[in-house]
C-alpha cells in the first residue's frame, strides 16, 4: 500500500532484526497492530468516498458481455510514434524515456543475419533514419501490454493487486499494489514499469475509461494508418475479427502459453 | 484432561475470533466480490480521465472540415492525431482550443523518408522537398494531395533515383524499362508502371552479339540463369556485373 502511513512501520520492523532487547522489541511492535487497523480504517473511508460522485463505469455497461482485444499489422505502421506519445497523455506516463505502456520498435535486419531493434524515445517524434548500409529489410513493430489470458503478472502479485478483469483487461489496482516488481520481472513483454512517483507497478489498461464509455484506446484513436485495430475478440461483426479472418495471426511467444489477446498479421520471423 | 482441553479450546477459539477480526479489518471492502482483487479499483481505473475525444465528437460542429475530410485520402486520420487531445475542447469550445500545427514539423513525422515505412507509402526527402517552407502552404492536410504531379520519377522513388544514378544504368531513362501511364502520376496506387517480363527486354543490350559499345557484359541468353526474369538475380537500378 502506497498509503503515507505505511511507511514509518517499516524501519520498525528492519531495527527489530538488529541488536534490540525484549523489552524495546515489544514496545515497539505492540502498537503495530494498531497502526494496521488504522490503515484499514483509513482504505474502509476512502473507497467509500468514490462512489458518491458520478459513478466512474456507466450503468449500461456490462464487463461479462465484453472480450477486448487488439490486431496489430506490422505492415501498416509507419514509426511516426504517434500512438506512443497519444499514451502518455492519455494515461499520464512520466515523459522520462524509461516508461512506456505501448512504444514502437524497428527491427533492421542486417545482409549478415544478425537484426538490431532500436526503439529511440520508445517512437515518440519518429526514427531518424540512421543512415546505415548492409540492411537487407527494415520494418516497425508496435508493442504494448499483450493482455495475456493467462497473465503470468497476475500469477506472481503477492497481494492481488493486479488482475484480469470480466472483459480480459489486465488492471493494477494502484492504491493496493506494495511496488514489489515480481510482476515487472514475470512479464515476458516487458510491458510493465514502476511508476517513480507513486512506486506502484502500472501497464497498458487498453484504455479501460475509455472502453467503458464506448471510446477506442488512445493509440487506437490516433493511428494514422489503421495499423492497430481494436475490438472485440469473439463478437464475428467486428472490425478485428475481420481483421483476424483476413490475416495470417501470430501472437508474440505464443511459446510460453500466455495466450496474448494482441494479435499480429504476417509478422517477421525475427520480432520476438 | 478435560481442563488442559478446555483451555486448547478456549486459545482456539480465541485465535480464530483474532482472525476474524483481523480479517475484518485488514481485508478491503470490497476485496474478493468478483475475482482475488479489489472490485472498487476497477472503478477507480475506468474513473481516469479521458484527454482524446475520439474521431466522433468533432463532428457535429466542425461539419463542413469533417465532410471534406471524409472525402480524402487522411479520412483515415482522426482529427486527434494532428490537432492533439481534444476532450477539453469538447467540454468548453470556447476557453480550451486545440492545436492546429501549421509548421514544418509535424507532417515529416508520417511522411519524412524512412527506408523502413511501408513501400508506396507518401513521402518526402525533408532537407530537399522545398526547405523551410510550411507544407501547408502547397497541401491542404483535410483534402491532400499534390498541387501539381510530380516531373520527374525521384520525386516519390528518391531511393531508386539515388541508386540508379551511381550505378552503370545511370544514363538510362526510367522510361527506357517501365512503360508508365501519365495516370500514375495522379493516382500512384491505382495505375502501376511495368516491368519487363521476359528476358528477350535485357538481351536488347546484354544477350550476345547485341549492339552497342563492347563493355556492356554480355550472356548467352539460352544458358545463363536457368530461365528467370533477369530481375530476379540481378537488381536493374544497381546492376553488379561489371
Amino acid at each position: 500500500m502506497s498509503n503515507p502511513q505505511s511507511r514509518p512501520e517499516v524501519p520498525v520492523e528492519h531495527s527489530g532484526s538488529g541488536p534490540l532487547d525484549r523489552r524495546d522489541f515489544l514496545r515497539q511492535a505492540l502498537p503495530m497492530p494498531l497502526g494496521l487497523l488504522g490503515l484499514a480504517a483509513g482504505g474502509n473511508s476512502e473507497s467509500s468516498a468514490a462512489p458518491a460522485a458520478e459513478p466512474a463505469i456507466p450503468s449500461g455497461y456490462k464487463a461479462s458481455e465484453h472480450n477486448y482485444a487488439m490486431g496489430i499489422d506490422p505492415n501498416r505502421c509507419i514509426g511516426c510514434g504517434l500512438c506512443a506519445e497519444a499514451c502518455k497523455r492519455e494515461n499520464d506516463v512520466p515523459r522520462e524515456p524509461f516508461y512506456f505502456r505501448t512504444w514502437v520498435e524497428r527491427y533492421a535486419v542486417r545482409a549478415s543475419g544478425a537484426t538490431v531493434v532500436t526503439s529511440p524515445n520508445g517512437g515518440i517524434g519518429g526514427f531518424p533514419d540512421s543512415g546505415e548500409t548492409g540492411v537487407l529489410r527494415s520494418f516497425f513493430v508496435p508493442k504494448l501490454c499483450n493482455q495475456c489470458a493467462h497473465p503470468p503478472c497476475v500469477q506472481v502479485c503477492p497481494v492481488g493487486a493486479t488482475f484480469q478483469t470480466q472483459d480480459g483487461v489486465v488492471l493494477v489496482d494502484t492504491d493496493y499494489c506494495l511496488g514489489c516488481r515480481y510482476c515487472i520481472q514475470a512479464c515476458p513483454y516487458g510491458a510493465r514499469y514502476l511508476d517513480p512517483r507513486t512506486h506502484s507497478a502500472e501497464k497498458c489498461t487498453f484504455c479501460y475509461h475509455r472502453l467503458v464509455k464506448g471510446l477506442l484506446p488512445a493509440c487506437v484513436e490516433v493511428c494514422p494508418t489503421q495499423a492497430r485495430i481494436f475490438g472485440e475478440a469473439t463478437q464475428r461483426s467486428s472490425p478485428l475479427s475481420r481483421f483476424m479472418r483476413f490475416n495470417r495471426i501470430q501472437v508474440l511467444k505464443a511459446h510460453l502459453n500466455t495466450d496474448p489477446k494482441v494479435y499480429y498479421c504476417n509478422l517477421d520471423g525475427e520480432v520476438r | 484432561m478435560r481442563q488442559q482441553l478446555t483451555r486448547l479450546f478456549i486459545v482456539f477459539a480465541l485465535l480464530v475470533a483474532a482472525l476474524g477480526l483481523a480479517r475484518r479489518f485488514l481485508v478491503p471492502p470490497t476485496f474478493g466480490e468478483l475475482g482475488h482483487y479489489r472490485a472498487a479499483a476497477v472503478e477507480a481505473v475506468a474513473g481516469r480521465k479521458v484527454e482524446y475525444a475520439g474521431r466522433l465528437a468533432c463532428v457535429p460542429c466542425h461539419e463542413d472540415l469533417a465532410k471534406q475530410h471524409e472525402a480524402h485520402r487522411h479520412r483515415g486520420v482522426s482529427c486527434e492525431v494532428c490537432h492533439g487531445p481534444a476532450a477539453g475542447h469538447t467540454a468548453d469550445p470556447t476557453e480550451k482550443r486545440p492545436s492546429a500545427p501549421r509548421q514544418r514539423g509535424q507532417c515529416p513525422l508520417c511522411h519524412g523518408y524512412n527506408p523502413s515505412r511501408p513501400t508506396g507509402f507518401p513521402q518526402i526527402e525533408v532537407v530537399s522537398h522545398n526547405p523551410l517552407k510550411p507544407c501547408i502552404s502547397c497541401h491542404n492536410p483535410h483534402a491532400p494531395g499534390t498541387p501539381r504531379a510530380p516531373e520527374e520519377c525521384g520525386a516519390c522513388h528518391g531511393e531508386i533515383a539515388r541508386t540508379k544514378a551511381v550505378s552503370s544504368h545511370a544514363l538510362l531513362p526510367c522510361t527506357r524499362c517501365h512503360e508508365t501511364n501519365s495516370q500514375h502520376r495522379v493516382s500512384p496506387q491505382l495505375s502501376q508502371p511495368s516491368k519487363p517480363t521476359v528476358r528477350a527486354f535485357c538481351g536488347e543490350c546484354h544477350a550476345r552479339g547485341a549492339a552497342g559499345s563492347k563493355d556492356i557484359p554480355r550472356v548467352d541468353l539460352a544458358s545463363h540463369g536457368n530461365g528467370n526474369i533477369c530481375w530476379q538475380c540481378h537488381y536493374p537500378h544497381h546492376p553488379e556485373a561489371k
